[in-house]
């Protein structure tokens, strides 16, 4: 019974799709609500630094008098907590995660 | 016999974080384990002091990248507690329905591990294929894949829809066949039962004494769950403690298999009974007084001290999380076992170490 049970399931499992997904030929799938890169956009934002305030890693940095808004990559861990508290939505989270960052310069906006 | 001292870890194969051990042992027999932890100690408890309360949320969570979810659910609770915020009931239910998923993926990983750690791979892989099913619906819904972020003081940040929900629960019953399959296997399969029957054996006696909590202490036969307690919607789904009497590692997987399904089956009640409103309640003002809050991770009980002087600053946080409760009885039942078992025996407590040493 056993080696009949066994040679079901290897022989199920051989005719299956393999689980995994054949990265890098078939990228991720994105799943909608995914956390991912913190998006900024410019038009509407009123550079009120409470993005900034807010960060619990201080990754955002705004000057409002140049009016510049600036992220280091590196220490955002894409909570959120920015985009909830804008007050002019000009922050989202994009369930894609961007391309890797290798250096800690800012990024500028 | 001349004894001899073999240091396990801090880097060992079947150890996903750094512990060390010296073992020492007569022949293949351990006759004594002496500890020594501290190798992931970061400070989180003092950081306390430096965040507000509010952003202390994201600090709590990352305390242990497992049962991350919980330990800000807990975190909230706490400090809800001490602001007697009222959480809206729908808050309570999608905390209830992610603890438990967090609960059922923390299981899948460790039996997979548990796998590992015999050289079972097959199995090990399908416990992970399993996991990244649910994996995926955590991320759908909360938006992060073990660090959700979706616990706030004052409720919840995301609200899961009733079109999210029944797809939720028919990819629940996917899963809920697939554990079973692999449960059969943790549970009735020869070479499995070889390595855990009869290893690291716990009395009832001993495991109350040594103060374990969660699986290591329901395998022994004290049926103690803090879910009991009714935190979150408990109060208004029950819960019966998963409990074996063998007190062996046998035992303690297989109160973990159980409780996979347990799980399954608060969560389906959880969306069955969750009512429509709020997920969240504006909190206004800074928390003042003392408090201690005690829920059921995967691992078992976790107990949070929080102390505040009304300042946005906590005056004192402290953990007490549940690997922290079982090393004692883990270092008793190491001695007189094979130096073969020692992976087992210290798998089976599913050692977090980056929880104990926060």
């Amino acid at each position: 019974m056993a080696y009949f049970k066994m040679s079901w399931l290897a022989l199920k499992w051989a005719l299956k799709k393999p689980a995994t997904s054949p990265y890098p030929f078939v990228p991720r799938r994105l799943l909608a609500g995914s956390r991912g890169k913190l998006s900024f956009t410019k038009d509407g934002c009123v550079y009120c630094n409470v993005c900034a305030k807010k960060c619990p890693t201080h990754a955002i940095v705004v000057n409002r008098a140049n009016k510049k808004w600036a992220i280091d990559r590196l220490r955002c861990i894409a909570c959120g907590y920015c985009v909830e508290a804008c007050p002019k939505d000009s922050l989202t989270l994009k369930p894609e995660h961007g391309a890797p960052t290798i250096t800690r310069d800012r990024e500028i906006h | 016999m001349a004894r001899t001292v073999i240091p396990f870890g801090p880097q060992h194969p079947v150890l996903p974080e750094p512990v060390h051990l010296d073992l020492v042992v007569e022949d293949e027999r351990v006759v004594e384990a002496r500890p020594s932890i501290g190798f992931i100690h970061r400070g989180l408890e003092k950081l306390a002091e430096k965040k507000d309360y509010v952003e202390f949320t994201y600090v709590a969570e990352r305390i242990c990248g497992i049962c991350s979810f919980i330990h800000s659910q807990t975190y909230c609770q706490a400090v809800e507690t001490l602001m007697n915020v009222p959480v809206p009931p729908r808050a309570l239910y999608l905390r209830t329905i992610w603890g438990e998923m967090s609960r059922i993926h923390s299981h899948l990983l460790w039996l997979g591990l548990m796998a590992d750690g015999m050289g079972f791979e097959s199995l090990f892989m399908h416990s992970w294929r399993i996991r990244e099913q649910l994996l995926d619906i955590i991320e759908a819904t909360t938006g992060g894949r073990v660090i959700f972020g979706s616990c706030k003081v004052g409720g919840v940040r995301r609200d899961i829809d009733d079109e999210t929900a029944s797809g939720i629960l028919k990819e629940l019953d996917e899963i809920e066949k697939d554990m079973r399959e692999i449960a059969r296997v943790f549970l009735e399969d020869k070479s499995v039962k070889a390595r855990l029957c009869g290893i690291g054996t716990l009395s009832k006696q001993e495991a109350y004494e040594l103060g374990c909590v969660g699986p290591m202490l329901r395998a022994s036969g004290v049926a103690q769950d803090m879910r009991t307690l009714g935190y979150a919607a408990f109060g208004d789904i029950a819960v019966e403690p998963v409990t074996r009497t063998e007190g062996d590692s046998y035992a303690r997987s297989t109160v973990r298999c159980q409780e996979l399904f347990q799980s399954v089956s608060i969560i389906r009640q959880a969306f069955a009974k969750m009512p429509a409103g709020e997920i969240a309640v504006k909190v206004t003002g800074n928390p003042t007084g003392e408090t201690i809050t005690r829920t059921e991770q995967p691992r078992g009980e976790v107990v949070y001290h929080l102390k505040a002087n009304g300042t946005k600053n906590l005056q004192r946080f402290r953990v007490r999380t549940p690997t922290f409760a079982n090393l004692p009885a883990m270092l008793k039942v190491l001695p007189g076992c094979d130096l073969a078992d020692v992976p087992m025996i210290v798998l089976t407590i599913d050692p977090c170490i980056s929880c104990t040493e926060r």
